[in-house]
């Protein structure tokens, strides 16, 4: 399980990086889906394979695919017209301190975060598959799940108003 | 030492599943060749060995001669990489068809407990092949042909899912196993008519089959994402199509015609030669309906796929869903 942990962190983190350092934007989204790959091989290790499979339709096979969609459009050329976009320096400063507050909590986290917290061998062998899964969110959080389901109905409406009060 | 052993043993059967479904689809492009032709009173591929057996090989010779151009504006890495993409996840659906009845070592590459959710990931990440090879050969007309095709498979996967989502109430798991087992009396066929038809069409639509192949419509559209390929390149995205065609006569066998359950009571038959026969059943009406069916309009391919199949599936799943919860 150690492997498996440590070569899908290791391919999640280099498509994040992928996304950092990439010059052209559909590099970047390919770096993206790349790091989804390492994420849904982490929840597998996990034992969260709804989890995982979701990850790769939701995200990996229809979002990453709409960004795609609008970038290939947008800078259709290989080489954007837009080159120096790198020559802003505060922006630069600002970022590695907050992405380094950033890593030092998640450090904090994951280093004393595990004390008091249940252990492995405690979780049920039917736990992150797809009955399970759904039993949770069907009954012990259906609220939220219900809400969710509103806020996403509520933003397919504004997107309908619109879109249709441009058009007429 | 036993972890190695599991290792070699799924690595020995994935090399078998590949280059069966690679022959497997070298036949499939064989017989659609003989088959077209006899629907158009001509005798298709003779001369390459006898009755022609010898023409999917000897394409795929011609192909691997060529030679390997990469357009001067295209992006290398990309321009190489969508082929291998699409083909990987066209022959990544086959690892959790079930061939056999459950227990065997060959029944299936892997069991996975969601096993429809898994074909429905590998399949979606198979768009990245059609809508990067598009991009990557920096294109205007392979460009706007990949954002048809993504488009078109998107709206369509939507759909197929949404049938799908029928036949996994009805059969109350998402385990490949469990639906094909589920159908041991009655094949998903009859309760799940609707959902089957959406099904089909929309793994039609998937493949790129005729009705809508504008993907590849060379005479009207300029192809699409594949002009600017040539050699083994394109042969690979050929390979692609049919073998999304292939999965499209696969899947439905798996999902509404019992897979290999056996049909009429006759069990002397073994279960994977009742699942090849099946398969060979439907590939037989994909020949058919290549060679009746004229080419969708665009916009009405997607106003099809989404205010008619989308529609009619969840209408589908409504009534499932109600049959479920009253009477089962």
């Amino acid at each position: 399980m150690n492997v498996v942990f440590i070569v899908a962190g290791l391919m999640a983190i280099a498509g994040v990086l992928g996304v950092i350092l990439a010059k052209q934007p559909v590099y970047q989204v390919i770096s993206t889906v790349f790091s989804f790959l390492g994420l849904a091989a982490l929840y597998l290790s996990l034992q969260s394979e709804f989890l995982a499979v979701i990850q790769l339709i939701v995200y990996g096979g229809a979002i990453m695919i709409l960004f795609l969609f609008v970038i290939a459009l947008l800078s259709a050329r290989k080489d954007p017209v837009e080159k120096d976009v790198g020559q802003l320096t505060r922006p630069k400063l600002l970022g590695y301190s907050v992405g380094g507050a950033l890593l030092v909590m998640l450090a904090i986290v994951g280093l004393f975060g595990h004390e008091g917290r249940l252990d492995w061998a405690q979780v049920p062998a039917d736990f992150g598959q797809v009955k399970a899964f759904g039993y949770q969110l069907l009954t012990t959080n259906v609220f939220p799940f219900e809400v969710l389901a509103f806020i996403l109905m509520v933003a397919v409406i504004g997107v309908m108003i619109l879109v249709g009060r441009h058009r007429a | 030492m036993d972890i190695w052993m599991t290792l070699l043993m799924l690595v020995v059967k994935a090399l078998v599943l590949a280059i069966s479904v690679t022959l497997a689809v070298a036949v499939f492009l064989l017989f659609m060749r003989k088959v077209l032709g006899y629907f158009a009173y001509r005798v298709g591929p003779v001369k390459v060995g006898p009755w022609g057996v010898l023409q999917p090989i000897a394409d795929v010779i011609k192909m691997l001669f060529k030679e390997d151009i990469i357009p001067v504006q295209a992006d290398p890495l990309i321009y190489r990489l969508s082929p291998i993409i699409a083909f990987f996840c066209a022959l990544g659906v086959w690892v959790v068809i079930p061939w056999a009845p459950r227990g065997s070592f060959w029944s299936s590459m892997s069991d996975p407990n969601a096993g429809v959710l898994v074909m429905l990931a590998i399949a979606a990440m198979g768009v990245y092949g059609v809508a990067l090879g598009g991009w990557a050969s920096q294109n205007k007309y392979g460009l706007l042909g990949s954002m048809r095709a993504t488009a078109q498979m998107i709206s369509y996967e939507l759909a197929m899912a949404a049938s799908l989502l029928g036949v996994i109430l009805w059969t109350g798991s998402v385990s490949m196993f469990d639906i094909v087992d589920k159908q041991r009396e009655v094949i998903n066929l009859f309760p799940q008519f609707l959902g089957f038809l959406v099904f089909y069409t929309a793994s039609l639509a998937e493949a790129a089959w005729t009705p809508f192949d504008l993907p590849e419509g060379e005479t009207e559209l300029v192809g699409g994402y594949h002009t600017d390929y040539g050699g083994m390149r394109f042969g690979l995205f050929y390979l692609t199509e049919l073998t999304h065609a292939v999965n499209s006569a696969v899947l439905t066998t798996t999902f509404y015609l019992g897979g290999y359950n056996p049909w009429f009571g006759l069990t002397m038959i073994p279960g994977f030669v009742w699942f090849l026969i099946k398969v060979a059943l439907l590939v037989f009406v994909l020949y058919w309906i290549k060679c009746t069916f004229p080419r969708f309009r665009y916009d009405r391919l997607m106003v099809f796929g989404w205010k008619v199949l989308l529609p009619v599936a969840a209408l589908n799943l409504v009534g499932t869903a109600i049959y479920v919860a009253l009477w089962a």
